[in-house]
């Protein structure tokens, strides 16, 4: 599985928007590599470009200037058939179908393949509802039956079910309760080390970054002014960083620091 | 790394016979039609039945995923083969898989009494829509009196909103409408006109129909189809993002802000909409009587008034604010309706344009019993 050279890899990005005669630029001239089996999260104020930044990876949105290459690939090629074995998004609702019971949900991306027999698809869906935490009981509900968390973790199961080297996940855990959020940062934590995933998340929520990341990337002043490990990042001179990371809330996140094992 | 099917072979092992896998045993890989045919050919001789391999070597698989594991899992017929030859990833995965692998829970029982409950629900449901709608109109009497008593504090803006939203922008498509629908009305009445020699007679038969009939209903229908959609639709998602409750949070009535203003707005538009729909009918079947039978518009503008009493124009006028009032009331009950789930939302939309519609045109049977001696 080990692929050369970077999962992801943005060059010059530059990200436009245009509405009516005016533009707002969201990302100038940024740069990020994010090699394989790292555990990114990007942070940044509201409206600094993380979720737009996420979905220039994904090929939703279109650079003005500047290449996004996924798996090796232009990021625009994504959506083709089979994208599910190749990236995964946990999307900040879950942005599950709300016309499909659960385990069709999951199963969704393997039966559109069309080769693959009713009764395994079945079997691989329900592995993976199980892998995410859920009871084998859940599979009948239909996504409005469900709670918050539930639904994150069956959109997670969703995106997983091809076993895509790369997850992304816009806010994993806003709108859980900290016990929720808790179980299902263990769940990430176990995943990646388990699948050695790639994973790259969009969070405001410190205990969740000094929990998991192996990695930061800081977004302001439309690029990415620090992108390092959790202490190196804390360490970089700016307003931003410093209001974020050593604030009230940041510093009583910081008790939940650990160094990350060298040998990952 | 390039892109290398899935393939398995017998091959003997110094431990007995055995089978080796190779490539990569992923869900993209494996629903390749040809590869799935392959390892279909071979897979279920090896692991299962006489000829069955007693050791399984997966270490020269380049990549193994959940669904390769399940299928192999699946092959064995759920049990570990005599010999397993693994890497420790491809092991943790395979034992994951085999703990996961469960059978899946049986769907709620559904027998001739959850039929029967099924109908009780539905008839039910056709009281609970009756009993909406009546809440809706009495709400609705009641937010009226409320305007009357401080007309100064109504809802105008919201009302002036809909009126250009429901009435103004639909006047194209009503126009384009109604003169093509004049032009062949017209055009199939002289046919049968001209055997008779009756050609004059079109003006009576046009103004009538047009008039008192086809206009007003014509342009109900479209409306109902353009505006009953976008209420149900504008209230739907106001349900879907939670809106609505933050209306009753705030203490502000929906019935007196939503219902009210699209009501008065669509009893307005609706009979000027009508009057136009009307005079576009009649101005293409005037242009298809002049190209067809020679009756000139002239001779056709002074026969009107003589041919088409006044009173049907007043009863058309009415009417249509009726229609224009159950549009609105059926939109926004349906609205009202919607559970917070996007399908939902669809269905109420479909529902609320299928219902209007119908009871547009029940209306109209009803208005051309009651009013039967009026203007003929």
């Amino acid at each position: 599985m080990n692929r050369p050279g970077p999962m992801v890899e943005i060059e010059g990005l530059s990200s436009v928007f245009r509405s009516a005669g005016h533009e707002f630029v969201v990302h100038r001239d940024l740069s990020l590599r994010i090699e394989a089996g790292e555990l990114l999260s990007i942070v940044g104020a509201s409206g600094s470009g993380k979720t737009v930044l996420l979905r220039q990876i994904l090929g939703l949105e279109r650079p003005a200037r500047g290449r996004v290459t996924v798996l090796g690939r232009p990021a625009l090629q994504l959506g083709e058939p089979g994208a599910a074995s190749r990236v995964g998004m946990l999307f900040q609702h879950g942005a599950l179908f709300s016309a499909f019971s659960v385990l069709e949900n999951i199963a969704f991306p393997l039966r559109e393949l069309r080769t693959l027999p009713e009764d395994l698809v079945r079997d691989v869906a329900l592995v993976k509802l199980q892998m995410v935490g859920l009871d084998p009981v859940q599979a009948h509900k239909m996504p409005a039956d469900l709670s918050g968390g539930m639904v994150k973790r069956v959109a997670l199961a969703r995106a997983l079910v091809m076993d895509p080297p790369l997850l992304l996940l816009d806010e994993p855990t806003a709108g859980l309760d900290p016990d929720s959020a808790d179980d299902l940062c263990e769940l990430l934590r176990s995943l990646h080390q388990e699948l050695g995933l790639t994973v790259v998340m969009v969070t405001h929520d410190l205990d969740t970054i000094f929990e998991l990341s192996t990695k930061v990337a800081v977004l302001a002043e439309q690029r990415v002014i620090a992108c390092g490990a959790p202490r190196e990042v804390m360490a970089v001179e700016h307003p931003f960083i410093r209001d974020f990371f050593q604030g009230e809330r940041g510093r009583r996140a910081q008790t939940l620091l650990h160094d990350v094992p060298e040998d990952r | 790394m390039a892109d290398t099917p899935p393939s398995i072979r017998r091959q003997s092992l110094p431990q007995g016979a055995g089978a080796v896998l190779q490539g990569q045993w992923t869900a993209a890989q494996l629903a390749e039609p040809p590869a799935w045919t392959a390892v279909q050919a071979e897979l279920p001789a090896l692991a299962q039945g006489r000829s069955a391999a007693r050791v399984w070597d997966l270490r020269q698989i380049q990549r193994l995923d959940h669904t390769g594991a399940q299928l192999l899992w699946n092959s064995w017929g759920r049990r570990w083969p005599e010999e397993l030859l693994t890497m420790p990833a491809q092991r943790t995965m395979l034992e994951r898989v085999a703990r996961f692998s469960v059978p899946l829970p049986a769907p709620e029982h559904r027998g001739l009494a959850h039929a029967w409950m099924l109908l009780g629900r539905k008839v039910l449901l056709v009281f609970a829509h009756l009993q909406g709608m009546l809440r809706l109109v009495g709400q609705l009497f009641l937010d009226t009196l409320r305007l009357l008593r401080a007309p100064r504090l109504g809802p105008w803006r919201d009302f002036s909103g809909h009126l250009y939203h429901i009435g103004a922008t639909a006047l194209p498509i009503t126009a384009l409408v109604g003169f093509l629908i004049g032009v062949v009305l017209a055009y199939l009445m002289a046919q049968q006109l001209r055997l008779f020699g009756a050609d004059p007679y079109i003006v009576n038969l046009l103004g009538i129909s047009v008039i008192r009939e086809l206009g007003p209903v014509l342009a109900a229908i479209l409306i109902a189809g353009r505006s009953g959609s976008t209420i149900t639709a504008q209230i739907g998602v106001m349900r879907v993002t939670e809106e609505l409750d933050a209306m009753r949070v705030l203490g502000i009535p929906r019935g007196y802000r939503l219902v009210l203003p699209r009501v008065l707005a669509l009893a307005v538009a609706m009979p000027l909409i009508s009057v136009w729909t009307t005079l576009a009918a009649l101005l293409g079947g005037m242009i298809s009587a002049d190209l067809t039978m020679g009756v000139s518009p002239a001779y056709f503008v002074s026969a009107l008034p003589d041919a088409v009493q006044a009173s049907n124009l007043s009863l058309a006028s009415g009417k249509s604010a009726v229609f224009g009032v159950m549009i609105a009331l059926i939109g926004c009950h349906f609205g009202l309706r919607v559970k917070p789930n996007t399908e939902s939302l669809g269905q109420g939309t479909t529902a609320s344009v299928v219902v209007s519609i119908t009871v547009v045109i029940l209306v109209d049977a009803m208005f051309a019993v009651v009013f039967r001696n009026v203007g003929i």
